[in-house]
């Protein structure tokens, strides 16, 4: 399971062109995921269809928003109530910090082995090759997340990690690392897993798991799945480490209903999860069985930053339920490895620039074509097309700045062409004088004008300018009729 | 400064200025107005669509049932609790019956390998029940432990009709859930499923392969 971390490198967001070229290219990757998000999409669509979706939506986005207007409040009371109920709380600044603060909880305890529920916080950290550098096994046990880790790599989408993968390949990789039968026998598969993955859980130290909502009210962590995974891990190791992101707070136990039926309904297009557990506290004197110890990492890693910037932290309210993904033109062509990245998708073209910078990222907010979608079905109405754009300017060195690694994609050529065409543009006569120029020596322009000409023929300006062929059609038709004094393309208006 | 100081500091101080927090209004999750009857027919309807078995029962012949249940499933083995008065029953109607009832009020390290390996099946009691989205809500105690309705691959449990809700929002508030949570509350709808082999659904790949609901209806004179 080493591998996880080289896997880690084989796709990387600066390469998102040519990886996004090879996907395009292999017809599998395409059928698998095209396959998965058309019934997605379909079964979404059918799950709302008695709701009023809009309000409900509304509610939504009203109770993140709440959420993070309050934040640090939010942050200390949940701190607080976890505390008052026995949960012990830590804070880590970014993904290292956080990983060493687990290792350190695991160490404490002795731990060997761990076993882990669907986390992408922990992904996003890094933290299983973290606790393999320290000689601690960590096995995830999401079904998904099982069969990925067993083929080392990362998971492709934030709900459904294997959806690259169809049965055949799945069978294949069951037989070559677990040893069961080649099949396409998908209950056979599951059984085999199940048993496999029931020692696992018996034997393991340590539970380690995400959380979908902690509520600052109650001090209680909130875990939505469907396979039970979820439960055993949060269960049966004597100590549970919850890790989340500092932006999943809400204030109050009644916040959790809307946004639990919009992330179902939204992710998968069911009505419910199989299970939604509640966690408030360890194993109370006399209870049979729960861990005797549990904590809850809060980590930071960018999202404070996002916090800042009254347009960006509409990205904070992402409840995680990736339907922007399964909508995106771009992604269910290319599907989610080709980002490079832990979230990909338009989530992750507007949340990963802020955890890695637009310095490696710059690519990602052109990932798409602007249609909308995203922001469409995104159940707490996060304008996703806005932030796209948004990040676009920042990498171009035209926003606000404070992006890391804005104005990456900002290109000197580009600028000087700008600032040329611009003063031409406001000059009439020197206007004149270049088009005249341009019409003449039409034959020198570049045949070739950078990716821009990769499938578009390069432009090649006209002998005789429009603006004169109109001036001499207006002579021969209404030889009376007054011109206006002034040309070029730039003085529409005054 | 300590990460957690930092971090609060920065989120205080933030360049933007304050924000401020919009109204909720949460009548979109409440109010359904569906009579006792349409709340258990959508219950059933829902629990049903994701697998459930539904088996209605009156007060006074449950145990019966629960035994042609186990029978049928070829359950010898049954984990229970022993306070619980739908526990109580159920010991008191198995005894001599050739099922062996197995005791969950003990702590987990004492027989761990035995929950997962030998028992059959687990029954437990539920708190009530959500109509809209056909889940049981269960608060697990030292009598009917979190595992019980997890480990063995059949999970039955018992619902009284009346006990049954329109949404999760009006359970939260009927029953004032803020005012004490307890260490691990649920929600389950239907057995353990999961559709991560290429969207084929697949039950009991963690926890029950079955759940069985043994809706407990109050026997009328003469009915
Ligand atoms: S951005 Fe919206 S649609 Fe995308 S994962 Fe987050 S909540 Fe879901």
């Amino acid at each position: 399971m080493s591998a996880q971390s080289d896997s880690l490198h084989t796709f990387t967001p600066q390469a998102f062109h040519r990886q996004a070229h090879d996907a395009l290219g292999n017809p599998q990757i395409r059928a698998n995921f095209r396959r998965a998000m058309d019934g997605l999409m379909a079964k979404r669509r059918d799950v709302f269809s008695d709701w009023d979706l809009e309000t409900l939506r509304e509610l939504g986005a009203n109770i993140r928003l709440r959420a993070l207007a309050k934040l640090p409040t939010l942050l200390e009371q949940l701190e607080a109530n976890c505390e008052a109920n026995g949960i012990r709380v830590h804070w880590a600044e970014d993904g290292e910090q956080a990983c060493r603060i687990i290792r350190e909880l695991c160490e404490a305890r002795g731990a060997k082995s761990v076993i882990k529920g669907k986390s992408m916080v922990s992904e996003e950290m890094h933290l299983n090759a973290h606790l393999e550098a320290a000689g601690i096994t960590a096995l995830e046990s999401d079904l998904g997340e099982y069969l990925v880790q067993l083929n080392e790599q990362t998971p492709s989408h934030i709900i459904m990690p294997a959806i690259h993968l169809n049965t055949d390949e799945i069978s294949a990789i069951m037989q070559a690392k677990t040893g069961t039968k080649k099949t396409r026998d998908v209950d056979y598969m599951t059984a085999a897993a199940r048993a496999q993955l029931r020692e696992r859980f018996m034997a393991a130290d340590v539970g380690i798991s995400g959380v979908n909502f902690a509520v600052a009210e109650t001090g209680t962590l909130c875990l939505v799945e469907n396979e039970g995974n979820g439960r055993m891990t949060t269960a049966v190791p004597p100590m549970h480490i919850a890790v989340t992101g500092i932006e999943k707070v809400v204030e109050r136990l009644r916040d959790v209903p809307p946004l639990y039926a919009l992330l179902t309904r939204s992710a998968t297009g069911q009505h419910v999860t199989t299970y939604f557990n509640m966690i408030s506290s360890p194993r109370k004197p006399g209870e049979r069985d729960g861990p005797e110890e549990v904590h809850l990492v809060l980590v930071d890693n960018g999202r404070s930053s996002i916090y800042q910037d009254d347009e960006l932290l509409d990205t904070l309210r992402c409840i995680r339920c990736g339907a922007c993904m399964n909508h995106c033109p771009v992604y269910t062509r290319v599907g989610g490895h080709t980002y490079g990245t832990t979230y990909p998708g338009p989530i992750g073209s507007i949340l990963m620039p802020h955890m890695l910078g637009l310095e490696a990222t710059k690519d990602l907010p052109s990932a798409s074509s602007l249609c909308g979608a995203c922001g469409e079905v995104c159940p707490v109405k996060i304008p996703i097309p806005d932030l796209l754009v948004r990040l676009r300017k920042e990498a171009a060195g035209e926003g606000r700045g404070n992006v890391k690694g804005a104005g990456a994609k900002r290109s000197r050529k580009e600028v000087a062409a700008w600032k040329s065409w611009q003063w031409l543009a406001t000059h009439p006569s020197a206007w004149r004088g270049s088009t005249k120029l341009a019409g003449k020596f039409s034959v020198l322009t570049p045949s070739r004008l950078g990716p821009w000409t990769d499938h578009r023929t390069s432009p090649k300006p006209a002998k005789t300018s429009l603006h004169v062929l109109v001036q001499q059609h207006q002579a021969q038709t209404a030889p009376s009729a007054k011109l206006p004094a002034k040309g070029g393309p730039a003085k529409e208006e005054s | 400064m300590s990460a957690r100081d930092t971090i609060l500091k920065r989120l205080r101080e933030r360049m933007d200025g304050p924000l401020t927090a919009p109204e909720s209004n949460f009548a979109v999750v409440t109010h359904r107005g569906w009579s006792g009857e349409e709340r258990l027919a959508r219950f059933e309807a829902m629990i049903t669509s994701v697998h459930g078995e539904v088996i209605h029962v009156t007060d006074s012949d449950w145990t019966a049932t629960l035994a042609d249940v186990l029978n049928r499933k070829s359950i010898v083995r049954l984990a229970l609790g022993r306070e619980h008065p739908v526990a109580w029953a159920a010991r008191e109607a198995l005894a001599g019956s050739g099922i062996e009832l197995i005791d969950v009020d003990r702590d987990v390290e004492s027989w761990k390998r035995e929950q997962f390996e030998r028992v059959d099946a687990g029954l437990t009691s539920t708190r009530g029940a959500i109509a809209e989205t056909g889940s049981l809500w269960l608060w697990p105690t030292p009598d009917e432990p979190r595992l019980l309705s997890l480990v063995p691959p059949v999970h039955i449990a018992v619902l009284d009709a009346d006990a049954i809700e329109d949404t999760f929002f009006d359970v939260i508030e009927a029953h004032r859930w803020a005012d004490g949570m307890p260490t691990n509350a649920l929600l389950i709808s239907g057995p353990s499923k999961t559709a991560d082999i290429e969207q084929t659904l697949a039950y009991g790949v963690h926890g029950p392969k079955e759940l069985v609901v043994l809706v407990r209806h109050t026997s009328r004179k003469g009915a």
